[in-house]
């Protein structure tokens, strides 16, 4: 099968090209962290992670939302997801593949990865989001190659799949419980010390991770032959207007929690985040434009005219995306560090080398995606020739 | 091969595989280090600070720059050789100042004085009873050793920083960068950095041992040696008092049953051994 992804129109290579460039530029600038160490990020003693693990975090929701298709699909016998579903496994492939390098490049030490499984320690949450990470990857490479295989030679995915995408289920659900774990269980941090952590990244991966489907399914069916079906996207559409709705509905109840109870130590990330703090208001545009984006994505995915509306559906999923990006893939991780346990201000900024090094590893989930998708669409399309 | 030389290889096979066990049980049931003579040992160390006398010496850095310099940490006092970082926020602190009422902001009340506020206060790893920091390490590269000083193998650290986001106290330091290029003789003359102490690489989290390697050859820490120094021309005891916890003839236990004394954020549980009297 992979040997559809050497076959491509110019357009597939000009992007191809592209990608690489930018992976390569994104590598020549890891290169230079890694010699000189991570002092040449914006992160420091008090921000002790940055954008690296924001990504990580953000990331793992969007692999964790295959759910989304899979389960209607595989446990309801929802039909129209069928051809939704290897869309979704690929996209889950991918957005691990970027976890686990981003966790790479976070460590001061990369050499030394193999520590987590040379010394595996049961009481690290860290520990146990490495496991569920690469079991999930291991499991979704599996499951999408023997459905993928099964279908192109016309036949019902193999008997011995099925308890193993029985097992994705759960598993989806675990990879951002426990990474909702890393952060939830640090008494003295308390902006993330919140039982309804978990709920909250899974309710914001619902909404982020089928809202980039929608998109990529838009374009899939734009520029190729092979259509995800329109049924298929109205279901997913309608999927993330209810997690956007329930995250928002999670926030607000963190929100009320820390503001009703006056607590000044849970007041100051509020603070920070929205209004700043000691005058430092370096996240508090972002933070407005997270609210505003997911006010202007409610308005457009609740209203069933503006949903159905597949013009209008693009920008509400573009403003679920960025305003879910914003508020998991910055504000969440940066917020809990200021103040710092010694209560002081310390703002984070990340430098040109880290967004080249980011956006060099968003390249390269660009290229793993187009890959995978494009072996997915040259399936579809020899089945329909 | 022949029968008889097959089952000889065969025999020897099986005398190997039951003799690695003993042999593994052996080794284990052997010392691995020979102790010092004059070794410390305690059941829980612990120190005592007395924030009281440390005012009396005002301005008095001591303590902080025998750290400094016997454990090879780049970051120096401003004026020495701060100007030689490249990045403050890179610091590297195993003990520090900080001010007051950051370090204990619920015993800051509303009215109490600008200069009280803002009084240096001593601050280092406080070696928990519950270290957070050990709790969440994924590769145990951070661990707590029988008589309770949290130590660090800097040679099993992935760098992730988790203990740092773990630690309630801000008592962890990162390398950023590499440390050893910040190094310069204490005075002029001698070498740059402590021969007697391993400096450290990029890309690993440190912090306070409580000396471990000099109680092994039986000597104070070096903070308590140094405040030890200065108070003994002022015939008084000294602001930092250090010892076995658990010891009831000791020092450090002798003032935990008299006075009363405090601890950074016990709410949190992690039951810190480094106690203050104000």
């Amino acid at each position: 099968m992979l040997e559809s992804a050497l076959r491509g129109s110019r357009r597939y290579w000009t992007l191809i090209t592209g990608l690489l460039v930018l992976i390569a530029i994104g590598a020549i600038a890891y290169a230079g962290q890694f010699i000189h160490g991570l002092g040449l990020t914006g992160m420091s003693r008090d921000v002790v992670w940055g954008l690296y693990v924001s990504q990580l975090t953000f990331l793992v929701g969007v692999a964790a939302s295959a759910v989304m298709v899979v389960l209607p699909y595989y446990l309801h016998h929802f039909k129209a997801f069928g051809k939704m579903t290897i869309l979704g496994e690929f996209l889950a492939i991918t957005a691990v593949v970027m976890c686990i390098l981003f966790v790479t490049v976070d460590l001061g030490q990369p050499m030394r990865f193999m520590n987590i499984f040379l010394h595996p320690t049961p009481h690290s949450m860290l520990f146990w989001d490495t496991v569920v990470l690469f079991g999930y990857l291991t499991l979704n490479v599996i499951i999408s190659r023997a459905t993928l295989r099964a279908e192109r030679a016309g036949m019902p995915p193999p008997k011995w799949v099925k308890p193993l995408i029985y097992l994705s289920v759960p598993w989806a659900v675990s990879i951002h419980t426990v990474t909702a774990f890393l952060y939830c269980g640090l008494a003295g941090r308390t902006f993330w010390e919140s039982a309804i952590l978990a709920p909250r990244f899974l309710a914001s991966a619902f909404a982020a991770g089928p809202a980039l489907l929608i998109l990529l399914a838009l374009v899939v069916r734009r520029t190729t032959k092979f259509d995800p079906g329109l049924q298929a996207i109205d279901k997913l559409a309608e999927i993330v207007a209810y997690a956007m709705a329930i995250n928002a509905f999670f926030i607000l109840l963190e929100v009320f929690t820390t503001m009703y109870s006056h607590v000044p130590e849970d007041i100051a990330h509020y603070t920070y985040a929205y209004l700043g703090l000691h005058g430092h208001t370096m996240l508090v545009p972002w933070s407005w434009a997270s609210v505003t984006l997911a006010v202007v994505a409610l308005v457009l995915l609740i209203v069933p005219r503006f949903r159905r509306n597949h013009k209008l559906l693009v920008f509400g999923c573009i403003a679920v995306y960025g305003s879910l990006w914003i508020d998991k893939g910055l504000a969440m991780v940066l917020t809990g560090f200021v103040p710092s346990p010694l209560d002081d201000v310390t703002q984070y900024y990340p430098t040109g080398r880290e967004l080249l090094i980011a956006l060099g590893i968003y390249a390269l989930g660009a290229l793993v995606l187009t890959v995978l998708y494009k072996i997915a669409i040259s399936v579809r399309e020899e089945l329909q020739a | 091969m022949e029968r008889r030389s097959f089952l000889k290889w065969a025999g020897l096979g099986a005398l190997g595989t039951a003799a690695a066990p003993l042999a593994t049980a052996i080794q284990k049931s052997a010392p691995h280090v020979q102790p010092a003579a004059g070794e410390l040992k305690a059941k829980r160390w612990a120190m005592v600070i007395d924030t009281r006398k440390c005012l009396k010496e005002r301005g008095c850095t001591k303590c902080i720059e025998a750290c400094d310099q016997g454990h090879n940490v780049p970051y120096l006092f401003p004026g020495r050789r701060l100007p030689l970082l490249s990045n403050p926020k890179h610091e590297v602190k195993w003990d520090w100042k900080e001010p007051f009422d950051h370090v204990f902001p619920e015993l800051s009340g509303p009215f109490l004085e600008p200069a009280k506020k803002e009084e240096p206060t001593l601050v280092m790893c406080n070696h928990c009873d519950d270290p957070p920091c050990v709790r969440v390490c994924p590769t145990q590269a951070t661990f707590k050793r029988a008589d309770g000083i949290v130590m660090q193998d800097l040679h099993r650290c992935i760098g992730c920083r988790y203990c740092m986001v773990a630690c309630p106290f801000g008592s962890r330091s990162f390398n950023w960068e590499d440390p050893r290029q910040y190094f310069a003789p204490w005075t002029p003359g001698e070498p740059e950095a402590n021969p007697d102490f391993p400096t450290r690489t990029k890309g690993v989290v440190e912090k306070c041992t409580f000396c471990a390697e000099r109680l092994d050859v039986g000597e104070m820490p070096l903070c308590v040696e140094a405040c030890a120094k200065v108070f003994a021309p002022l015939g008084t005891s000294p602001a930092m008092t250090f010892g076995d916890r658990d010891d009831p003839k000791s020092p450090v236990a002798q003032i935990l049953r008299t006075a009363n004394v405090v601890r950074r954020k016990p709410e949190l549980g992690t039951s810190p051994n480094v106690f203050y009297i104000l």
